[in-house]
């Protein structure tokens, strides 16, 4: 999964790359993840704010071609940077190629990235390795050749099954590729999920649950599905500030995270984050997890976030401007913060209680334990978790999961 | 032409008759204040270099406004026929909400500028401060104002002129402010047709208070004009309302800028400072005289500056309470006008009814308030003041719709006011359309001349504050002008309306209305309401009731939704500068019962919109 297009504002990031001290503070003990980002694209659709680029939006400048060997280039980067900051290496538990669409590269630039930060790092003996897809950029064939170069997870970007509804998007996939795409990465020996996207204008209740149910008959072993989010400075959101298209709903969305997520359990798929569902907890993306839980990952490629013990840092969004820093063997980051105590207990509580696993409710200020029978009281929280010290969403609660987090934080 | 005068008359040796008396009278920005820049440039009391458009509007809200709030006084020599005199000036405001500013001014005068814009013709105000004028009995010299003005039409105005006061349309003077065309034939006319002041040098002293100023530097500064004998510096005063004395530390002229002089003599005008703190102390149209040889009797003094208007003032943080006490305190050394008591909203805090002359007035203070004491501020809606009587025959005056009595009433009096409106005659049709709405009565009609009307209403204080005179602009297409004073008070079908949350009171937004007009407002108030407090966790109902019975209602669905569904690596540093924020936006809400009510809400609830300020101007 990828950065946001817009970078925060944080402190400079020095050149040499080089880690606050607290970033080392007890890294042997903690998990290492990857994220490579691949920001091309071969269309943009209307809805994304992703830092990628289709070819004309590029022209000619950094070439996808080389691409590959810039990410190499970060990746020796870094190793070097952590080995520097007292960093210890750590094998990577988890690695994820997002986008853009990380299929438009050769199947084997994917592997040689990989390879290439194998060999820095090594490989955790059951690793996850998950590659993003837009179901009319894969093959058999590319993605046998992603499992053998030690791929074992893909992830669809479906969105929908309704044509109208794709239309909309900007989605350029026949619905029938899905099913198909699936039938493939399961030839492979890949673990398979599926990503949705609810409330896109002119869906009604039928349309999505069409799209559910359509998900469900590939049987995926997770599915991730995303309220439509209106992105400033997208093509759907002029679209909306015109009145071409009309608004999105959050009522509607309720209603419709309301219907898939009883559908997805009657099939056997069960939450464990608010957007998130797992056949089996072993099915759960550990990667994403890694993020919610806090640990450790670098993330290789233009406008990447990185976060390692406590400091947070972004690469220059540009690909171009990415490759040149490289180029100068200096470091892509644009800008970084350095998280305080207390700041990264806020982003423990708001990540931690979007989770099926819960928060421990003794790690709570007593001011959030205070709020905490308010929550129960107003259907938010779990009461029986709550009861046995974890705060747990309810239904209702995931809903209001940001409400929740307010409460907790006060 | 007159030669600027070679030598000043001096002050406390200035034979009253070589003194004229006189203010510049208009309706709202006809020129007054850029007429009088001619005149302190012409007379040579101010520099080249330092004049400035407007000289005499020296408050920045004057300057910014482009408008004038506080009279100025001005003494000025002016040579005719080899013979210097001396001049006073009074630039006076042409808003009516400052009328009372005018009057003040006027009772310093023998005579008075009656100024009317060349391109717009007599509007409203002109005729109400020609009025005040003649009450007066003044002199009046008409004067046609910005002939240099394309639009202008000179001969079609004076002949209106000619036909209000009286004279001959060739004897109305035309000037141009801006060019200075005309202003030294105006001067020159000033002096031969203004009668002198007459007074007598040997009686006690007698000087009407017309302006009393606080300044932080030199404490109040009194303006005075003396009628009989003669003031002296270091003499004991006494102010003939209260036989209070005072010490004559400095007393001088305004030339424009102060000049301590040795005394200030018979038809002289000028200012006194005594070290008092409190403008109350020295008080607008008081008698000053002397400790040692009192007058027996005073001059006539002017009716208090009566608010009209009451809103309750607010600081949005609670903790500026102080602030706002001290703030408003200053603010009245300055501003007679202003009235205030501390109170107490459930859904506000603490904070203070304040009285205005009119809704300017208001929003002029509110303003000050919040630039000079850097406050942030709520005002209520505004209301006028009620007179409510029990049947237990008790009365109460109520200025806070919270504090209506919810007993038996007997009766409810409300202020009215004696409207004046001058338009096109093609607009009286929409005109009187609009007065009836407004529960008026027709008092007379009159044509100023063959296509311009005045025409007289009796209408409730309360329909003509707020919104009457935008919709009055709108319906005369910028044509129509209004003028008006109080005019007693009349029994009328009133009733409160409450506005509720979830069931509970919200005392801010409680208002007065006449019964027809309950309903319109219940609904107004519910609907602005509904969109402007965010969904909560549970469904908000919003009523309006008057006692209990519930006129209108809306509701405000639970919300459903309130998660960002993505939320990865790269969203973690975004999500929490979203959340603090949110957590910020937290502490600016005022909880109604379990509603979490921006303070936004507050003010866009109450601000109607002819409190903004585009639309200040009348
Ligand atoms: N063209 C032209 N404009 C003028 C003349 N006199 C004044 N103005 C303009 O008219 C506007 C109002 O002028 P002021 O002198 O502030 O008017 P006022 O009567 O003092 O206004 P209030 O004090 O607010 O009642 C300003 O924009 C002046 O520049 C004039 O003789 N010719
Ligand atoms: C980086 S995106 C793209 C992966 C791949 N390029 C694709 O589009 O299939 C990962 C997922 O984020 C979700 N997504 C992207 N933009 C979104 C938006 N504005 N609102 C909600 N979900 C969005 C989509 O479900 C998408 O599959
Ligand atoms: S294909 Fe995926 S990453 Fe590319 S523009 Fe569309 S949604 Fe964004
Ligand atoms: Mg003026």
């Amino acid at each position: 999964m990828t950065p946001p297009s817009t970078l925060p504002l944080g402190d400079p990031a020095p050149a040499d790359g080089l880690l606050p001290a607290q970033a080392a503070d007890g890294a042997a003990g903690r998990r290492f993840s990857l994220y490579a980002h691949i920001p091309f694209c071969a269309v943009r659709c209307g809805y994304c704010d992703f830092n990628t680029y289709t070819a004309t939006e590029l022209g000619g400048g950094a070439s996808q071609a080389a691409y590959a060997a810039t990410a190499v280039k970060e990746i020796t980067f870094a190793a070097r940077a952590l080995d520097l900051s007292g960093v210890p290496a750590r094998p990577m538990g988890t690695v994820f190629f997002g986008g853009g669409t990380p299929t438009l590269l050769p199947a084997g630039d994917l592997t040689a990235i990989l390879a290439a930060a194998v060999d820095q790092w090594g490989l955790a003996a059951d690793a996850e390795v998950t590659t993003e897809a837009n179901p009319d950029s894969v093959t058999a064939d590319s993605l046998r050749e992603l499992a053998d170069g030690g791929f074992t997870r893909v992830s669809f970007g479906m969105q929908s099954a309704v044509p109208h509804v794709l239309k909309v998007l900007d989605r350029t996939h026949n619905p029938q590729r899905v099913p198909q795409a699936v039938a493939w990465a399961r030839e492979a020996g890949l673990n398979v999920s599926v990503d949705l996207i609810y409330g896109t204008p002119g869906e009604s209740m039928a349309d999505w649950e069409t799209s559910v149910r359509a998900a469900l008959s590939y049987e995926p072993d997770h599915i991730s599905a995303y309220s439509l989010i209106v992105e400033e400075g997208t093509k759907l959101a002029a679209q909306i500030r015109r009145g071409q298209v009309p608004d999105i709903d959050d009522d509607d969305h309720a209603a419709k995270y309301e219907l898939a997520d009883a559908l997805f359990a009657e099939a056997g798929l069960h939450w464990y984050e608010v957007s998130n569902w797992a056949r089996t907890p072993a099915d759960a993306c550990r990667h994403n997890l890694a993020y919610w839980r806090g640990d450790d990952w670098w993330g290789v490629g233009p406008g990447a976030h990185s976060h390692v013990g406590g400091v947070r840092w972004w690469n220059v969004k540009h690909p171009t401007a990415y490759a040149g820093r490289l180029e100068q063997g200096l470091s892509p980051a644009a800008g970084r913060e350095t998280l305080d105590p207390a700041t990264r207990d806020v982003e423990r509580i708001m990540l931690g209680s979007r989770l099926a696993e819960g928060l421990a409710v003794e790690t709570l200020t007593p001011a959030g334990r205070a709020a905490v029978a308010g929550l129960i009281a107003a259907e938010l929280v779990d009461p029986r978790a709550a009861f046995a010290g974890t705060l747990v969403l309810t239904l209702k609660g995931r809903l209001l999961g940001d409400a929740v987090t307010r409460a907790l934080l006060d | 032409m007159s030669p600027k005068a070679r030598t000043a008359p001096v002050p406390a040796a200035t034979d009253p008759a070589i003194i004229r008396n006189f203010c510049i009278i208009a309706h709202i920005d006809h020129g007054k204040s850029t007429l009088a820049d001619r005149m302190l440039q012409l007379t040579g009391v101010v520099e080249p270099r330092d004049m400035k458009a407007q000289y005499l509007d020296r408050m920045d809200i004057e300057r910014e406004r482009g408008i004038t709030i506080k009279s100025q006084a001005v003494r000025i020599p002016w040579e005719v026929d080899g013979t210097a005199y001396c001049l006073n000036m009074i630039d006076t405001p042409g808003h009516v909400d400052f009328t009372y500013e005018v009057s003040r001014s006027l009772a310093a005068c023998e005579g008075a500028i009656l100024l009317v814009d060349a391109a717009q013709g007599i509007e409203a105000q002109t005729l109400a401060n020609l009025y005040l004028a003649m009450e007066n009995n003044l002199t009046i010299i008409p004067v046609l104002n910005k002939i240099d003005l394309p639009a202008a039409q000179p001969e079609k105005y004076a002949a209106e002129l000619a036909n209000l006061i009286g004279g001959k349309p060739e004897d109305v003077l035309k000037v141009s402010g801006k060019t200075g065309m005309g202003v030294e034939e105006l001067l020159d006319q000033i002096v031969r047709e203004l009668p002198a002041p007459v007074g007598n040098p040997d009686a006690p002293a007698r000087a009407m208070i017309f302006d009393s100023v606080y300044d932080t530097y030199r404490g109040v500064v009194t303006y005075v004009r003396v009628v009989d004998g003669k003031l002296s510096p270091r003499e004991k005063i006494q102010m003939m309302s209260t036989r209070a004395t005072h010490e004559l530390l400095e007393i001088g002229v305004s030339s424009p800028e102060p000049v301590p002089s040795k005394g200030l003599g018979v038809g002289e005008v000028g200012y006194l400072i005594t070290g008092v703190k409190d403008v109350r102390q020295s008080k607008v149209g008081d008698t000053v005289t002397t400790f040692l040889k009192p007058a027996a009797e005073s001059l006539g003094g002017y009716q208090d500056a009566k608010p009209m208007v009451f809103s309750g003032l607010y600081p949005l943080d609670g903790t500026d309470y102080p602030v706002l006490r001290d703030a408003l305190e200053k603010l009245m050394l300055n501003d007679a006008a202003l009235v205030y008591e501390p109170e107490t909203s459930a859904a506000l805090g603490f904070g203070f009814r304040v009285g205005f002359l009119g809704l300017l007035h208001l929003e002029i203070t509110r303003e000050r308030l919040e630039r000079e004491y850097k406050l942030d501020l709520i005002s209520t809606a505004p209301n006028v003041e009620y007179e409510v009587t029990l049947e237990d025959k008790k009365v109460i005056q109520v200025t806070n719709p919270s504090e209506y009595p919810t007993g038996k009433i007997a009766e409810v009096r409300e202020p009215m006011v004696a409207a004046t409106i001058l338009a096109p005659n093609e607009f009286v049709g929409a005109i009187m359309e609009l007065c009836q709405s407004r529960r008026g009565i027709m008092g007379g009609m009159d044509y100023l001349s063959e296509d311009r009307v005045e025409i007289r209403y009796r209408l409730p204080l309360a329909e003509i504050v707020f919104d009457f005179f935008d919709i009055l602009k709108s319906k005369t297409r910028g044509y129509g002008s209004l003028d008006w004073k109080a005019d007693g008070e009349q029994v009328a079908d009133l009733v409160k309306v409450d506005i509720m949350l979830q069931g509970e009171q919200v005392d801010a937004f409680s208002a007065i209305t006449h019964r027809d007009k309950a309903y319109a407002y219940g609904v107004m108030m519910t609907g602005k309401l509904r969109e402007l407090i965010p969904r909560q966790q549970f469904e908000v109902p919003i009523q309006a009731a008057i006692g209990a019975r519930i006129i209108a209602r809306e509701n405000i669905r639970a919300i459903r939704k309130d998660v960002l569904a993505k939320c990865y690596g790269g969203d973690i540093s975004r999500k929490r500068k979203l959340l603090e924020k949110q957590k910020e936006g937290k502490k600016r809400m005022k909880m109604v019962g379990r509603v979490e009510v921006p303070q936004e809400a507050f003010i866009a609830a109450l601000s109607s919109d002819d409190t903004s300020k585009d639309k200040s101007k009348k």
